[in-house]
């Protein structure tokens, strides 16, 4: 994973809540064994429609995505992150976020910014009154930058700490691997085993 | 070894809930300083949709697979359910299960494919074949992992990257979940079921209400339910934004359990249910939040928008956005009437539909099946209603047919097809034509989510069969005379 420290860019503004991954790409685009090339699918139905946000310019380039509570919510598909990537956002901002959507987007770099609801609004208004306008997101301050704006966002300190270091889950976990082969020696036989098949 | 010692972590004494003594129980490392813990996962589920990414990924790492003797592979969300000797017609759905079947030979992952007699919806397939157990750890690239939190279990969905880190280390890095106590008391009326519970406290809390909190359900009215009850409501606890919901193992978990292929036995069992009985939450114990469900109050209920937290009594009508004084709120439900084609003060109860889909992860259990066929027995369906029938798994349709509930089905005029996920999510063949409106004992009335430009209503499978005979919404108390 690539360190992240702080982007600049096109910020789109999503007015609707309730944003699910369903919604974000649906269950047609699943059937693909890769993990890139789902920017055609973003928000496949919604983009049926000229007038949808996403369809506009200046936000065919827009890296920041600004969108109403409760975004990513529903379906663990990890594919409405690629899919968000791959159209070329870097960062999602959102007063409230799914667990797993969230979790998701730590660990392929996708920034997920908490504010509040409130200030959704103050930089819809904002975007609204500039469209094009840019965004800085520094995730070292934990800051957002828009015009005049400048507002705090949330993230937990360990995702910080991994998308600021560009660090690979599973290398992390590995260096306790002698505490994981200590766990298993201890696991009670009543536990389940997949094999050999009953 | 025949007893779990305690992790070498200091063990804490004050009284704790069910949720956090599976999570002490699973503790490799605890997390300092603000970082995750590291816990282990006693079981990973795999479907065709999420994992060949995650298997490319080790493959790349050149990493094995750490426990193939805790991993379980099924074909579901893209299997079609007829023709099931037949190659998969559409390409790149027989692509994905072609890839599973390759990776699981690969890595020696055990696997139930499409004509196998344990083959079905994930999540139907562990609790059946006895895998799923109280105080265990259960994860799969799906969030309706959360059904098996029905016998005790963590259980709760994971992204594609967490899928190969299980895979890979057998353990996530995980935050502590913050604890939810859902108390339904009371007893349901003829007619109100477990889907409704789980619907009325979507409604309740919100779609973002559970973010970030295990549900406990607790309470006389979820003790009176059976398992196949308790997975419906733990399924669904998704749907009110927490990653996963439990229930407290009893003598109903040890009786469902029993005698399943993969539950212990001899000395094994009796150490397990001694163990199991400890893992209740203890009196005195808190919860950071709690909410209360009048089981007596209860009615057949009924969404009318475009998420699983648009929902009301079925005897209601369809309400105004005004009602609502959240300014987001109001405009979820202008867009949802929109989407849904639906006018305010319309009652529920005279909304047609075009299509009725019975099963899903949510419910197409064998009691859900019977509740459906107890309905509909010596019925006609409505004319112009399509009414489909899914079996959860194929043990499920063999355990209906030998009751004679596909005799019941057919007769009745609905399709009596073979297991799999179907029109839950319609990525294989069965999807609603644009416009078409469905009830559905599915779990997410999203936009598009049953077919492009399809219109969900979730409801029991109660409703659903009484609603697929009159050919609008209905319980089964407006059947009378019928």
């Amino acid at each position: 994973m690539e360190k992240f420290t702080t982007v600049t860019g096109i910020a789109a503004p999503l007015r609707r809540s309730n944003v699910d991954t369903d919604q974000i790409i649906p269950a047609q685009f699943l059937k693909r064994v890769t993990k890139t090339g789902f920017e055609d699918a973003l928000f496949y139905g919604w983009r049926q429609d000229p007038d949808f946000i996403l369809n506009q310019q200046p936000y065919l380039g827009a890296r920041v995505l600004v969108a109403g509570p409760d975004f990513g919510t529903g379906s663990s598909r990890e594919h409405a992150v690629w899919a968000l990537r791959d159209f070329g956002f870097s960062v999602v901002v959102s007063p409230r976020f799914g667990d797993i959507f969230r979790g998701n987007s730590g660990k392929q770099g996708l920034l997920t910014a908490q504010v509040p609801e409130e200030d959704v609004e103050r930089i819809w208004r904002a975007i609204e009154q500039q469209p094009g306008v840019e965004m800085t997101v520094d995730l070292v301050e934990r800051q957002l930058s828009i015009g005049e704006l400048r507002l705090a966002f949330e993230i937990d300190d360990y995702t910080r700490w991994r998308l600021l270091e560009g660090l690979d889950d599973i290398a992390l976990t590995l260096r306790n691997e002698e505490a994981i082969t200590a766990f298993e020696s201890r696991r009670a036989a009543w536990r389940p085993t997949t094999l050999p098949a009953r | 070894m025949s007893t779990d010692s305690t992790p070498s972590i200091d063990t804490p004494s004050a009284p704790r809930t069910l949720a956090e003594k599976v999570w002490d129980d699973h503790l490799v490392v605890k997390g300092e300083d603000g970082n995750p813990d590291l816990i282990y996962i006693d079981l990973h589920l795999v479907h065709e949709v999420t994992s060949p990414q995650a298997f490319d990924g080790l493959r790349v790492a050149g990493r094995p697979l750490r426990r193939v003797d805790l991993t379980i592979a099924t074909e579901d969300h893209n299997t079609p359910t007829i023709g099931i000797d037949r190659p998969i017609a559409d390409l790149t759905s027989r692509t994905q299960i072609n890839t599973l079947r390759a990776n699981a030979e690969e890595f020696g992952v055990r696997l139930h494919s499409l004509g196998d007699i344990e083959q079905g919806i994930v999540h139907v397939v562990g609790p059946q074949l006895g895998l799923t157990m109280p105080g265990i750890t259960v994860v799969c690239g799906d969030s309706h992992t959360s059904t098996h939190g029905a016998f005790g279990a963590m259980a709760f969905g994971i992204g594609t990257s967490e899928v190969e880190h299980v895979m890979a280390t057998q353990t996530l890095p995980l935050k502590p979940f913050k604890t939810m106590a859902i108390n339904v008391e009371g007893t349901l009326r003829e007619g109100v079921t477990a889907k409704d519970i789980i619907l009325a406290v979507i409604a309740k809390i919100g779609t973002g209400g559970g973010q970030g909190y295990v549900l406990e359900y607790r309470g006389s009215a979820i003790r009176a339910l059976s398992m196949d009850g308790r997975m419906t409501i733990c399924n669904m606890s998704i749907e009110a934004g927490a990653r996963a919901g439990m229930v407290a193992p009893d003598q109903t978990t040890f009786d469902y359990l029993q005698g399943r292929p993969h539950a212990p036995t001899g000395a094994d069992w009796d150490e397990a249910v001694a163990y199991w009985t400890t893992l209740a939450t203890d009196e005195g114990a808190s919860f950071d939040a709690e909410v209360f469900i009048d089981a007596d109050e209860l009615e057949p209920f009924v969404t009318w928008g475009t998420n699983p937290g648009q929902g009301v009594s079925l005897s209601d009508v369809v309400p105004s956005p005004e009602q609502f004084d959240d300014p987001n709120e109001r405009a979820a439900a202008e867009r949802a009437l929109q989407y849904m084609d639906l006018t305010a003060g319309t009652p529920l109860k005279e909304v047609p539909v075009d299509a009725v889909f019975m099963g899903s992860c949510t419910n197409s259990r064998i009691e859900d099946l019977r509740a459906f066929a107890s309905i509909i027995d010596g019925k006609k369906k409505a004319d112009g209603v399509r009414v489909m029938v899914v079996p959860g798994s194929a043990r499920v349709r063999i355990e209906a047919e030998a009751e004679g509930l596909d005799k019941i089905i057919t007769d009745f005029g609905a399709e009596w097809r073979f297991a799999g996920c179907s029109m839950c999510l319609g990525m294989n063949p069965d999807q609603l034509a644009p416009g078409e409106r469905c009830a559905s004992t599915s779990n997410r009335n999203f936009e598009g989510r049953q077919g492009k430009g399809g219109r969900t209503h979730l409801v029991s499978p109660l409703v659903a069969a009484a609603t697929a005979i009159r050919g609008t919404l209905s319980s089964p108390s407006d059947l009378n005379g019928k």
